[in-house]
C-alpha cells in the first residue's frame, strides 16, 4: 500500500508552494507515514461499511426562513482587500 | 470564606453568590498572578483585561440583581481556536495572526452566560495539531510542574493557565487527545464529552468528525460543573446532539460498588516504564478498593488507531484548511495572479507540522488514493467502534493510562511520527465519539522534576454523569492532584 509520494504535484493540488527543501523533507517524513499506515491492509474490511457517523445518524434540516447573521459589513471588513460591497482578488482569468 | 488563586471554580462561585466576595476582586487577583507568573510559563498569547475586568462588573451586576449563576466570577481560560467577539483568534497560527473574530462561539457564550469570566486566549499546537504546543507559530508553553518540559497539547495553553492557578477553568478542544493528554501532563482533569454533546460552533475546524471542546480544570467538581453549563444542543452545529442532558454536578460518587470497569487487554502495562507502570498499577488496585469489579476487555484494533487517525485527519484537514485561502480573512501574500496568491499565502502562513497534514490528508483524498487510504480508514473505524461497543457489554467503564511517558523536554520530539505516537491511548475513544478523561493518578520523579501521571476513563456514549461521577469518587480518595505544587518563578 505504501508509495513514494509525488509531493510537488499534491502541494499543487493543496495549493501550498513549497521550496526544495521542503519537498524533500516532507516527501521523506509523508513516506515514513504512509509506511506506518500500511499496517491497516492488514485488517479484513471486505464487509465492513465506512463510518459516516460515530455517535448517531440523522438528517438535518431546518424551517427555510430567514434569520439574523453576521451584517455584510462586518463580514466584508475582514477581507484583506475589500473594494466596496466586494472582496478583492487578484487576476483569475489570463488573457 | 476568603479566595485565591488556589480557589476552585466551585469555591468562587459560591463566594460570588452569597456575595462574600465580588467577581471584580477575583479577576484583579487572578490578572495580577498571571503578570507575576506568565511570563515564565506563556499560556497566553494574549491577555484581555479590559474585557475580563468589564466582563466582571456585569457579573457582579448580575449577582446583585438577584441571579443565581453557576460560575459566577470564575476565571476562564479560553483556547485561541474559539471565537471570542473582538477578540483575536489566531489558531497559533501566522495566517490569522491578526484576524478578530465577529462573533463568540456557543461554547464560551454559555460559560459567559453562567458567569465566567474571560481572562485571555491561550496558545495551542497550530490549528490544535499537535501534543506538546511546540507547533504555534506564536509562542512557547510551558509546564508549571518543570518549565523546561512541553505542558502537552493540542490544548498545552489553557493547561497550563489552569495548573499555574491563571485561570480556574481552561477551555480545551480535542480531536485525538489534546485534552486529556495536557490534563495529565499537568495534573489536571481534562475531560472530553462525547462528540456532538458541546456545540463546535465558533471553534475554528480541525478534524470536523472528530473535534469535541471540553473543560480542564483541577477538579473534577469543576470540570462537571463547565460541562454542564456549555453542553446541550445548539441549532447552529448540526452535528450537536439534540438529546436529553443528565446533570453531572449532581450526579458525583464518592464510592464505586457495583460499577465494572473494563482493564483492555492490548494495552498492557507492561510496555511502559517501571514507575509510570506502577502508578497504574496503584491506580487499577484503588479502583478495585473504592468497590469495583475489574473486568478483561479486548479492544483487538486498538493498535490500528494512529493509523487511522492520521489518515482520516490530515484529511478532514486539508478540507477544512482550504478556506485559508488569503480571500476573505487572515494573511494574504499577492501574487500576478490568484494562484500564485493562494500558493504563497497557504506557504506563508501555515508552519510545517500544518503543512504536512494538509499534505497528507490532500493525496489520502486524490484521485486514485481514495479507496485505497481514506475509505480503508473509515472502515477501521467501523472496526474500532464496534471494538468499544463490545467491550461496553462487558464492563460500564474501561481505565487506561492517557499517556506513555510523562511531559517530555521542550525539544525532545523532533520526529513529527514520535510525537504522533503520543495520542495511542486517547486516540480510540475519540474515533468512537467516546467521552473520557484524564484525572490525575501520581507521580513519577525523572532528573530533578517531580511529575504527573494522568489516568484515563472512558464511557459510553452520552454516559457523562457515569463518568464523572466515577472519576469524583476516585479523585476524593486518592487525593493525587494536591501533593506537589508548581514550580514557578514570580516576577515582582
Amino acid at each position: 500500500m505504501a508509495e513514494r509520494i509525488d509531493v510537488r504535484y499534491v502541494a499543487t493540488l493543496a495549493r501550498i508552494s513549497l521550496t526544495d527543501e521542503e519537498v524533500e523533507r516532507f516527501g521523506a517524513q509523508l513516506g515514513a507515514l504512509l509506511e506506518h499506515v500500511a499496517a491497516l491492509g492488514k485488517l479484513d474490511v471486505a464487509s465492513v461499511p465506512a463510518t459516516a457517523q460515530v455517535v448517531e445518524s440523522r438528517n438535518v434540516t431546518r424551517d427555510d426562513v430567514s434569520v439574523p447573521s453576521l451584517d455584510r459589513e462586518t463580514v466584508l471588513d475582514a477581507a484583506p482587500h475589500r473594494q466596496g460591497a466586494f472582496v478583492r482578488v487578484p487576476r483569475i482569468l489570463t488573457e | 470564606m476568603s479566595l485565591s488563586v488556589e480557589s476552585t471554580a466551585a469555591e468562587i462561585a459560591r463566594a460570588v453568590n452569597a456575595r462574600d466576595a465580588s467577581a471584580r476582586e477575583i479577576t484583579e487577583t487572578f490578572l495580577r498572578h498571571v503578570d507575576a507568573v506568565d511570563g515564565a510559563v506563556g499560556a497566553y498569547l494574549r491577555v484581555e483585561g479590559e474585557l475580563a475586568r468589564a466582563v466582571a462588573a456585569n457579573v457582579d451586576a448580575r449577582v446583585g440583581a438577584g441571579e443565581g449563576l453557576p460560575l459566577a466570577g470564575v476565571p476562564l481560560a479560553v483556547k485561541d481556536n474559539m471565537c471570542l467577539i473582538g477578540t483575536k483568534t489566531t489558531c497559533g497560527s501566522r495566517i490569522l495572526e491578526n484576524w478578530t473574530a465577529p462573533y463568540t462561539s456557543t461554547a464560551v457564550q454559555r460559560l459567559l452566560d453562567a458567569g465566567c469570566v474571560p481572562i485571555g486566549k491561550t496558545n495551542l499546537d497550530e490549528f490544535a495539531m499537535g501534543s506538546s504546543c511546540e507547533n504555534s507559530a506564536l509562542g512557547v508553553t510551558r509546564n508549571p510542574y518543570a518549565l523546561d518540559r512541553v505542558p502537552g497539547g493540542s490544548s498545552g495553553g489553557s493547561a497550563a493557565a489552569v495548573a499555574a492557578r491563571e485561570a480556574a477553568i481552561g477551555m480545551g478542544s480535542d480531536t485525538g487527545g489534546s485534552i486529556r493528554e495536557p490534563g495529565a501532563f499537568c495534573n489536571l482533569v481534562g475531560f472530553k464529552p462525547t462528540y456532538g454533546r458541546v456545540s463546535r460552533y465558533g471553534l475554528v475546524a480541525f478534524a470536523s468528525s472528530l473535534d469535541q471542546i471540553g473543560p480542564l480544570t483541577r477538579s473534577v467538581e469543576d470540570a462537571a460543573l463547565a460541562y454542564d453549563a456549555m453542553a446541550g444542543h445548539d441549532p447552529c452545529d448540526s452535528t450537536s446532539l439534540d438529546r436529553p442532558l443528565e446533570r453531572t454536578a449532581t450526579a458525583l460518587r464518592d464510592n464505586l460498588r457495583g460499577m465494572r470497569i473494563g482493564i483492555v487487554r492490548e494495552f498492557s502495562l507492561d510496555k511502559l516504564d517501571a514507575p509510570l507502570r506502577a502508578a497504574y498499577e496503584r491506580a487499577y488496585r484503588d479502583l478495585e478498593e473504592l468497590g469495583a469489579t475489574l473486568v478483561d476487555v479486548a479492544l483487538p484494533t486498538a493498535d490500528y488507531g494512529i493509523a487511522t487517525y492520521y489518515l482520516i485527519a490530515p484529511a478532514e484537514c486539508s478540507a477544512n484548511l482550504a478556506r485559508f485561502d488569503g480571500v476573505r480573512y487572515g494573511l494574504q501574500v499577492a501574487a500576478d495572479d490568484v494562484n500564485g496568491m493562494y500558493e504563497r499565502t497557504r506557504a506563508a502562513g501555515f508552519g510545517p507540522e500544518v503543512k504536512r497534514r494538509v499534505l497528507i490528508g490532500t493525496y489520502a483524498l486524490s484521485s486514485g488514493y481514495y479507496d485505497a487510504y481514506y475509505v480503508r480508514a473509515q472502515k477501521a473505524r467501523t472496526l474500532v467502534a464496534r471494538d468499544f461497543a463490545s467491550a461496553f457489554e462487558r464492563c460500564d467503564l474501561i481505565a487506561s493510562p492517557a499517556t506513555s511517558c510523562p511531559a517530555f523536554a521542550l525539544g525532545a520530539k523532533s520526529d513529527p511520527y514520535s510525537m504522533y505516537l503520543m495520542d495511542y491511548y486517547t486516540i480510540p475513544m475519540s474515533l468512537a465519539g467516546l467521552p473520557a478523561l484524564s484525572v490525575p493518578c501520581g507521580w513519577v520523579e525523572e532528573g530533578s522534576a517531580t511529575l504527573p501521571v494522568g489516568l484515563q476513563l472512558c464511557a459510553p456514549h452520552f454516559a457523562e454523569a457515569v463518568l464523572l461521577g466515577a472519576a469524583h469518587a476516585y479523585e476524593r480518595t486518592t487525593r493525587h492532584a494536591g501533593r506537589h505544587a508548581p514550580r514557578l518563578e514570580v516576577r515582582r
